[in-house]
């Protein structure tokens, strides 16, 4: 099952120049919640703080308080905890390209010691139907690789992988930026099924995109949480001027 | 800025605009036939007919290529599905106009008689809904259409007015009764103008406050009363 997260008052910074600011609020367990904002206002920014991986960015730090569920994650647990239950796919798919497609869903099991081929199976098989991409390589998975498959079908198995070691939290950072329609309709109705499971935060700059699969949407500029509501009244009636000039294109 | 779809929403407006004039000026011919008992001037509003529908269709496309080709959103969609319901209510203010002349043709057959009935000057008061609802769609002000929406209850009780004393003036002056009751179905033709009027402002408070205000419903949309995460 997915947990909420509760984030308070938090701040992010490359070096000297500060990317995020105060950034309090509240994502809905068994959600989606879709971050929108034009370029360099931090959404990727956000999201990567969510599971520690801002910091992996030399000079980059972040403080406040973020929490995913029971954990505290900037306080009294490793990157490696947090990370361990928060999957993230990227943009781009980044399967591991000499890997089978079997061994990448199992790659983050096999890496934590898991070796029971059996339950092994289990997880890859639940985890790849989970991503919608089982019957499409049932036959090929153990001999084919993770490169030789469609973009849109290595971003379902992007996801098959993030799944597999159970995590409760999803981060999708523009997960179909990359994809043509048919690809980005897969994605876009998996996230729709996949909430039942897991609580998901996706990043997206396309914002049919965040009415279609989310709930809640977040909207962010220079760093600041302008606005945050459910998808229906940000995208029909905003509250924010600066969130309706957004997303009616007038600017950004 | 979107160059290509604001052009797009001022193209809808003027048409809009121009779909309201057209409606406009056939209720007042045809009142003005009324008045003055005159066939030209019903003609030319059942020839103006075809304008008005024509007119409607090509605000409809309009509006559905904008919907399709440019996804909308928020002020411009509720815009854009305002415009189409203000459309739909100009064409059947159209249609009133048209019902209006055709029994001013009925009545202009009959000899004249007195009939205790002001139909101009419910005339002007439907005729004054639909412009300043119009107004208020062209100045974007809700204010301006809330004051639209208090006027309907007027017009509704010269309605009922009329009903009364026509139905009085048929019982008791039998050979007035064709003509009191075409009276009485334009009397009925210029409230349902009303009604549109009032169907313009709600659209109109919909679109610049995204409110909701139809059948006196209180104000507090489906979207605002469900449960939203605290953000601090």
């Amino acid at each position: 099952m997915g947990v909420g997260i509760q984030v308070e008052k938090l701040n992010a910074w490359f070096g000297k120049t500060q990317a995020l600011y105060d950034i309090s609020i509240n994502v809905m367990a068994n959600h989606a919640t879709a971050v929108i904002g034009p370029s360099g206002c931090g959404k990727s920014t956000f999201v990567r703080c969510l599971n520690r991986m801002h910091e992996v960015i030399p000079e980059a730090r972040a403080a406040g308080r973020v929490r995913i569920g029971e954990i505290d994650v900037y306080n009294g647990t490793s990157a490696v905890q947090v990370r361990r239950r928060i999957g993230m796919v990227f943009q781009k798919p980044n399967p591991f390209p000499t890997m089978s497609i079997y061994d990448n869903v199992a790659a983050g099991l096999k890496l934590n010691g898991f070796r029971n081929r059996k339950q092994l199976d289990e997880i890859v098989h639940r985890s790849l139907t989970y991503a919608a991409l089982f019957d499409e390589v049932k036959d090929t998975m153990h001999k084919k690789s993770g490169a030789s498959l469609s973009g849109g079908q290595q971003q379902r198995l992007c996801i098959a992988r993030a799944l597999a070691v159970e995590p409760e939290v999803l981060l999708m950072d523009e997960p179909c930026s990359a994809l043509d329609p048919i690809s980005t309709g897969k994605i876009e109705e998996l996230i729709f099924q996949l909430k039942e499971k897991f609580t998901i935060v996706i990043v997206t700059h396309n914002m049919q995109q965040a009415s279609r699969v989310a709930e809640f949407t977040g909207f962010f500029l220079l760093g600041k949480l302008i606005e945050f509501d459910k998808t229906e009244k940000i995208f029909t009636t905003p509250s924010d001027k600066r969130t309706e000039d957004y997303i009616t294109g007038r600017f950004g | 800025m979107r160059t290509r779809f604001q052009q797009g929403l001022d193209e809808l407006r003027a048409r809009l605009l121009r779909m309201g004039g057209l409606a406009e000026q056939a209720v007042d011919r045809a009142c003005q036939a009324y008045k003055e008992r005159d066939l030209k001037r019903c003609h030319l509003v059942l020839e103006g007919e075809s304008l008005i529908n024509a007119t409607e269709r090509e605000i409809d496309e309009l509006a559905f290529d904008l919907l399709a080709m440019q996804q909308p959103m928020a002020v411009d969609l509720r815009f854009i599905l305002a415009v189409t319901k203000i459309n739909s209510d100009l064409e059947r203010v159209g249609d009133q106009a048209v019902n209006i002349a055709e029994r001013v043709m009925d009545m202009v057959e009959l000899p004249p008689v007195d009939l205790p009935i002001d139909i101009p000057r419910m005339a002007a008061a439907s005729s004054a809904m639909v412009r300043r609802a119009l107004e208020s769609f062209i100045e974007g002000k809700a204010e301006l259409a809330q004051a639209v929406l208090e006027m309907d209850n007027v017009v509704d009780r010269m309605r009922d007015e009329a009903f009364i004393t026509l139905v009085k003036c048929m019982n008791e002056e039998p050979d007035k009764t064709r003509q009191a009751l075409d009276a009485l179905l334009i009397a009925r033709n210029l409230e349902r103008v009303a009604d549109h009027a009032t169907n313009i402002a709600e659209d109109v408070i919909f679109w610049v406050r995204g409110a909701d205000v139809r059948h006196n419903v209180p104000q507090e949309s489906a979207v605002a009363a469900q449960e939203v995460p605290e953000t601090r």
